[in-house]
This record gives C-alpha cells, structure tokens and sequence, in this order.
C-alpha cells in the first residue's frame, strides 16, 4: 500500500503539486488521470522516488520514504517495477539481456538461475520466441510486455506504468492493460498507472485519481466515474462523443 | 554565469561517478566493450592520419631546408620533435574528441531521450557509474594509440623523406636520435592521459545532462566537440607551460 499525504511540489516558482493525499492499495490497479499539464507525471516520479516533495510526505507499506537511510532507499527501489511510456528498453541489450538486467544487477544467483526466472517472466507475459532479439526488432506492443517482464522479474511489491498501452493499437492496448491486471492481483502487488487512455479507465480503473491543476479534483472507481457529477471529470473523460453516449446510455440504464 | 554553473555541474558528475559502484561482474564487461569501442576501433583512423601527417612533416621540413649548411638529418629531428611533443599527443586527441566524443555524447544522449537513463535510476543503479566510469577506465588505454600513432607517423616520415629521394635511410635515424630528451615522452604522455580524462567526460557530461529530442542529441554532440577541443587546446598551453617551460 502506498500512503500519499500531502505532498506539495514546486520548481522554481511554478507550485507544480499542491497538497495531494490519496491512498493506492495492494493488488488493485489504481489509475491517475488529468489533462497535460496537470501535474501526473511530476506526481509519478515522487511516487517513484525520483523527486522528492517538499512538503507532505509518501509511506510504502508505513515507511516513510523521507525517514529511509539511503540504503533503505536502495532497497526500497529494488521492489519497485516502472514501465515507461516508450518502453525504455536498453537497446545494445537483447530481450534476455534486458529482462535479466537488474537479476545480474542486484541479486547474486547464478546464470541458470536467472535464466531459469527470464524464462518464467517472459512466458508470462506471452513472449516464448523473442529473446535472442534486439528491441529494435520487435513491435510496439512486444516492447511494452518486454519492459512488463523486466518490471516483474524482481517480484516488486509497487509497479508504476507510465501511459503503457500509448502508440499501441487498440487490441494491443487492451491486451497490455489486461496483462497489468492479471500481474497485479496475481503478484498482489500496488500498480499505479499514468494514463490518458479512457479504455484503460472503463477497463482496469479499479481507484481512479483525477488531477487538476496539482490538485486532487476527484477519486473513485470506475463505476463512480459514470454518475459523477463533477464537471471537470465529466468534462475530460467524457470529452469524445462516444463515451457521452455511453455514459448516456449506463445511467439510463441504472434509472 | 551559466558557464559557472556547468563547471560545478560537471564537478558534481565527476564525483557521483565515483560514488556507489556498479557490480564488478557487469562493470568489467562494460569496460571490455568500451576499450573495443573508444579505443580499437579508433586505431585504423589514428594510424591513416598519423602515417600522412608525419609525411607531410617530412616533406615540409625537407622543402624549407634551402641552406646547404644545415644538415640533412634535421629532417628526422624535426619530424620526431613535431609528432612526439604535439602531433601524436594533441592533434590525434582533437580527432578523437570528434569520433569518440560525438560517440559518447549521441549514444548517452539517446539513452536520456528515450528514458533509459530514467529506467537505471528508477531500479537503483548509479547511471552516471553505469555509463561513464567504463570509458574512464577504457580511456586509460589512450596512451597505448597515442604511442601507436608517434611510431606511425615517424614511419611516414621516414617513407617520404626517404622514397621521396630527400634524404638517406642513415640520415633520417641520425636525425631521431640527435638530441632525444627521454622526458619529452613523459611530457606527451602526462598529456594524453589528461586528454583521456577530457574526452571521456565532457563528451558524457553534455550527453548525460541534455534535455529534448533527437535533434538537441545531435547538438548536444556538436557542443560536446567544441568544448572538448576548447578544453584540450588550453590544457595543452597550460600542461606545455609547466612541464617545459
């Protein structure tokens, strides 16, 4: 679980995150959204120990990030899995080498052994034939389940995604969130993902947080999404004529 | 006062490359492939250069020698003094901080642009150790093409002032061993491994810290290069100042 509380960020005179508690719970996929600009990513990468807040502070599992030595820092980051938005894969590295990569980096087993785990993670994520290859060789969405291997293989106890199914076809996309999904309740792991894909919303949106302005304008679930009355949420996810009329058509429904 | 502020930050790279090594397992093949990428694969282009300019020294020193009083051996001599003190050591060094630098600067730049600099952070790896300590180490190997290029381009001195009929074979060996101050080589040496040092930081620094596209990558080089040369050039002066002068 990772506990948010009041975290304030700012660079320079621009107050990018102002004043944000939230909580994001074990095996559930928690989903951040907001427009451009609104402060997700900046909020991600304090998730993620990249940035650290000024004011307020986030707890992972009741240990405050701020309290940790450095080495408990080191440690903490080693049960942390991201997946970034263009994959981030290594590219002189093969798909082995990349899944293996922080296995040969932090833990001291032996090749078979880390092959034995690559094997295991590649698999799950559905890539058998791949990895002799390089990333360039590969598609959009084999990159995507490549970086998700390469995010699981230390077991972490957080995966955060950064709009994972961006550039992918719809199918892929909806493979992509589907596969996140079944990771996080299989691994009961705490998943954040940063995205702007309503699909994923309507999908795996189990708590969704909208950011406004560095603000938390509204949370809930997917269900709630539908009935809320909030009007910058409405606003945003319902801003395409599709998910007007399906958003029309669940409250009909509900009445 | 943005120059000030990129010599701190390239002061602080320096000492964050040194904090929190990386595995010595994975370390040991990062430095492998970057000997064999910074330096054996710069050896054909040190070689080319080095053998023509060295030539081209003979021919020039032989054109200019209009009195019949000095001797026929200062062709060797001269030869010998312009690639071991400056050629080899200085002029090889500015190629380099072309081909290795633009190398290191677009290939770490890349990695900043499509986020894998992010993703050896997000996992707990010291990138700037990851990336930039192996080409340190690699480039202490610099010493050995820059004694590469100084017996190259002697050789091509030797060739044209030989083949090209303006001296004899004796004269120019005469020429090589008149006056041959055993610290010279020290001096060109120190020189290099400074260089070493020059070429494979600066190049990382502005690869390391750039921010945008694939279009600031290919700007990013291009400084990179220009402050690499600027730096060799004043250290050279400097380095020349107090160990000659």
């Amino acid at each position: 679980m990772i506990d948010v509380r009041d975290i304030h960020k700012s660079f320079g005179d621009a107050h990018i995150l102002k004043g944000i508690s939230t909580t994001f719970e074990k095996g559930k996929t928690n989903l951040i959204i907001g427009q451009s600009g609104s402060g997700k990513t900046v909020f991600l990468k304090c998730l993620l120990g990249l940035f650290e807040p000024e004011e307020g502070g986030i707890a992972y599992d009741g240990k405050l990030y701020a309290d940790l030595s450095d080495e408990e820092k080191r440690d903490l980051r080693q049960e942390m899995g991201m997946v970034f938005q263009g994959s981030a894969l290594f590219d002189s590295m093969t798909v082995e080498g990349n899944v293996m990569f922080p296995l040969e980096m932090f833990t001291k087993q032996s090749k078979s052994e880390m092959k034995e785990r690559v094997d295991a993670v590649l698999k799950r994520v559905n890539l058998i034939d791949a990895h002799h290859k390089f990333p360039s060789e590969i598609s959009g969405g084999m990159q995507k389940r490549v970086a998700i291997a390469r995010a699981i293989v230390m077991n972490p106890k957080y995966l955060f995604c950064d709009e994972p199914n961006s550039g992918l076809d719809p199918k892929t996309a909806i493979l992509i969130d589907d596969l996140i999904k079944e990771i996080t309740e299989e691994y009961n792991i705490t998943t954040v993902i940063n995205t702007h894909d309503m699909n994923s919303v309507m999908q795996i949106g189990e708590k969704i947080i909208f950011l406004k302005d560095g603000l938390l304008e509204w949370e809930g679930t997917k269900n709630e999404i539908f009935k809320t009355d909030n009007e910058a949420v409405t606003n945003f996810v319902y801003s395409s004529d599709l998910f007007k009329k399906v958003r029309q058509m669940y409250i009909q429904e509900q009445n | 006062m943005n120059y000030l502020a990129s010599v701190g930050s390239y002061a602080i790279m320096i000492r964050e490359v040194f904090k929190k090594p990386t595995k010595w397992r994975i370390m040991k093949s990062l430095i492998f492939k970057e000997i064999d990428e910074l330096i054996f694969s710069s050896l054909g282009i040190i070689i080319f250069i080095s053998f023509f300019i060295g030539a081209v020294v003979a021919i020039q020193t032989a054109l200019n020698l209009t009195n019949p009083l000095i001797p026929r051996n200062l062709i060797g001599f001269a030869t010998r003094q312009s690639v071991i003190l400056e050629f080899a050591p200085t002029f090889v060094s500015i190629i380099m901080a072309g081909k290795v630098g633009s190398y290191i600067t677009s290939s770490i730049g890349t990695m900043r642009v499509t986020e894998q600099i992010d993703a050896l952070e997000v996992m707990g790896v010291n990138s700037l150790n990851y990336l930039v300590f192996p080409k340190i180490i690699a480039m202490l190997f610099y010493p050995f093409a820059i004694a590469i290029s100084m017996y190259v381009g002697i050789f091509g001195g030797w060739m044209a002032g030989v083949f090209g009929g303006f001296l004899t074979s004796e004269d120019f060996i005469t020429g090589l061993q008149t006056d041959f101050v055993p610290f010279h080589i020290a001096y060109a040496f120190v020189k290099t491994l400074i260089f070493a040092f020059v070429i494979a930081t600066i190049p990382s620094f502005h690869g390391f810290y750039m921010r945008g596209g694939a279009l600031e990558v290919g700007k990013a080089s291009t400084t990179a290069f220009v402050w690499t040369s600027v730096v060799i050039i004043i250290l050279n002066y400097i380095l020349t100042q107090l160990l000659l002068g």
